[in-house]
């Protein structure tokens, strides 16, 4: 008996966490991963900021002033935490709601009483409110520290893109619930596209597209009609915004989001007070 | 963590393949002169930038479908005599989005008739209701208010509702055509087609 707890007690000792970490580092698995090891200097530290994929969008160092809230207020981290949230959210959603006239108001209204966690399409929602004030003040902030100047034009002008993204996201998901209030505030918003310039059949300009008597753009082929995939607000708009929604407008929002942050590493990190 | 960077040198190192001969050919075809080259590269990317064009173009097409499945721009409306005159006839507002007046005179056609009133409110394109006893178009959304006759007058709205086409078709019954619409700020309303005359 003895014989077998001393046994058990010389097995433990290979089980301890030292042991079964130095096995789990040495082991092909890990070390496939992790091929630098610990960064325990600055030189491999920059390493890893520049070689992981994740990572390389950052700075490889921040300014103490660049983690003061009072300076930064945190704005652009929380709107792409926000926008990681609608991103996981959203698919979420999509396993139970259908665009279609005949679904789309029901699987909403099913998503908060028949589904479990039904909290989870109003987080989408005002996750996505909250992103549109995150973004505003981000933009306020960096309007107010000058960081929009030389060499940060560019970024600024990216940031400008994704704001406007941001709001035809909100525009678009607005539309999905499919209640009157959707329906009627995508018919107002998308009569402004009516009165785009050439491109809206009441927009100036428009008028003088013609071949002969027959105007070249009318209600069927403008501007407002590729938006809408209609004359009005129906079936088509529905699915039209639900993938511009759910793919489209993410797909770009994602790829310049990823330019805005290396940009940040590229013009020498957040801006500081000079 | 060991960083011993060995090449492997057990695999076997495939024969190098022979250095290409010069083609026995190049002795005949004279090798491309500058100028020759150019107007290759001129060409090709024409070419390439006219078929991205064509893409795009085509691409774009792609948004505007050949058939749309939402009621005909035109729609058939019953027998004239089903409307009093005075009356405000809601039975195409639901499905059509107009309204049929039939008025014992009309100040833009000059004449007594029905005209087809558009229900998309001209502030920002709700439906205003009409109210019998106040003899008015009201709109619910921002309260713009028009007359029987389209005309504005009260709330938000820059301008009046619209008038369609209007005829009798072949058969007697009224025509309305929903894709040509007059408006009477532009002075279309005395057009003949705004107006049935009866």
């Amino acid at each position: 008996m003895a014989n077998l707890l001393d046994q058990i007690k010389e097995k433990a000792k290979l089980l301890s966490p030292a042991k079964v970490g130095e096995y789990i580092q040495e082991s092909q698995i890990y070390r496939s991963i992790f091929r630098v090891g610990v960064p325990d200097s600055d030189r491999k530290r920059m390493l890893v900021m520049l070689g992981s994929v994740f990572l390389h969008l950052h700075p490889v160092k921040v300014r103490k002033s660049g983690i003061r809230m009072r300076y930064t207020w945190c704005m652009g981290g929380i709107t792409f935490f926000l926008f990681l949230v609608l991103t996981f959210t959203g698919l979420l959603l999509m396993f139970y709601y259908r665009p279609t006239l005949e679904y789309a108001y029901v699987d909403i209204r099913d998503l908060r009483e028949q589904v479990p966690l039904g909290i989870m399409r109003e987080i989408h929602r005002w996750g996505a409110h909250a992103m549109v004030i995150a973004v505003w003040l981000h933009m306020y902030r960096v309007f107010m520290t000058g960081s929009y100047k030389p060499p940060r034009e560019f970024n600024w002008n990216v940031g400008v893109i994704l704001l406007v993204l941001t709001l035809l996201l909100s525009f678009t998901g607005y539309l999905l619930p499919w209640d009157q209030l959707a329906i009627w505030a995508i018919t107002v918003g998308s009569n402004m596209a009516r009165a785009t310039p050439f491109a809206g059949h009441e927009g100036p300009g428009a008028a003088l597209l013609k071949l002969g008597d027959i105007p070249l753009v009318n209600n069927a082929s403008d501007a407002r009609f590729a938006l809408l995939g209609g004359r009005f607000v129906g079936e088509g708009a529905l699915l039209r915004f639900y993938v511009l929604h759910c793919v489209g407008l993410p797909l770009v929002a994602g790829f310049l989001m990823a330019i805005h942050f290396w940009r940040i590493r590229r013009d020498g990190g957040i801006s500081g007070p000079l | 963590m060991s960083k011993e960077d060995s090449p492997a040198p057990s695999a076997p190192v495939p024969p190098k393949p022979a250095p290409a001969k010069p083609a026995a050919a190049g002795a005949k075809t004279a090798a491309p002169t500058r100028r020759s080259f150019l107007s290759w590269m001129t060409l090709a990317w024409a070419a390439f930038t006219a078929s991205m064009l064509a893409a795009a173009t085509a691409t774009g097409r792609f948004m505007f479908p050949n058939v749309l499945f939402e009621p005909p721009p035109t729609f058939k409306a019953g027998f004239p005599s089903e409307i009093q005159v005075g009356q405000v006839d809601e039975r195409f507002k639901q499905k059509f989005a107009v309204w049929l007046v039939r008025t014992a005179y009309d100040q833009y056609a000059n004449a007594s008739g029905i005209f087809a009133l558009s229900t998309v409110c001209t502030h920002l394109g709700c439906t205003p209701n009409w109210l019998e006893g106040e003899q008015k178009f009201k709109c619910p959304c921002h309260g713009s208010g028009y007359y029987k006759t389209g005309v504005n007058f009260e709330g938000p709205t820059p301008r009046p509702l619209e008038r369609y086409a209007i005829t009798l078709a072949d058969d007697g019954q009224i025509l309305v055509d929903k894709s040509r619409k007059f408006q009477q700020e532009k002075g279309e309303w005395n057009n003949p087609a705004a107006f049935l005359k009866l």
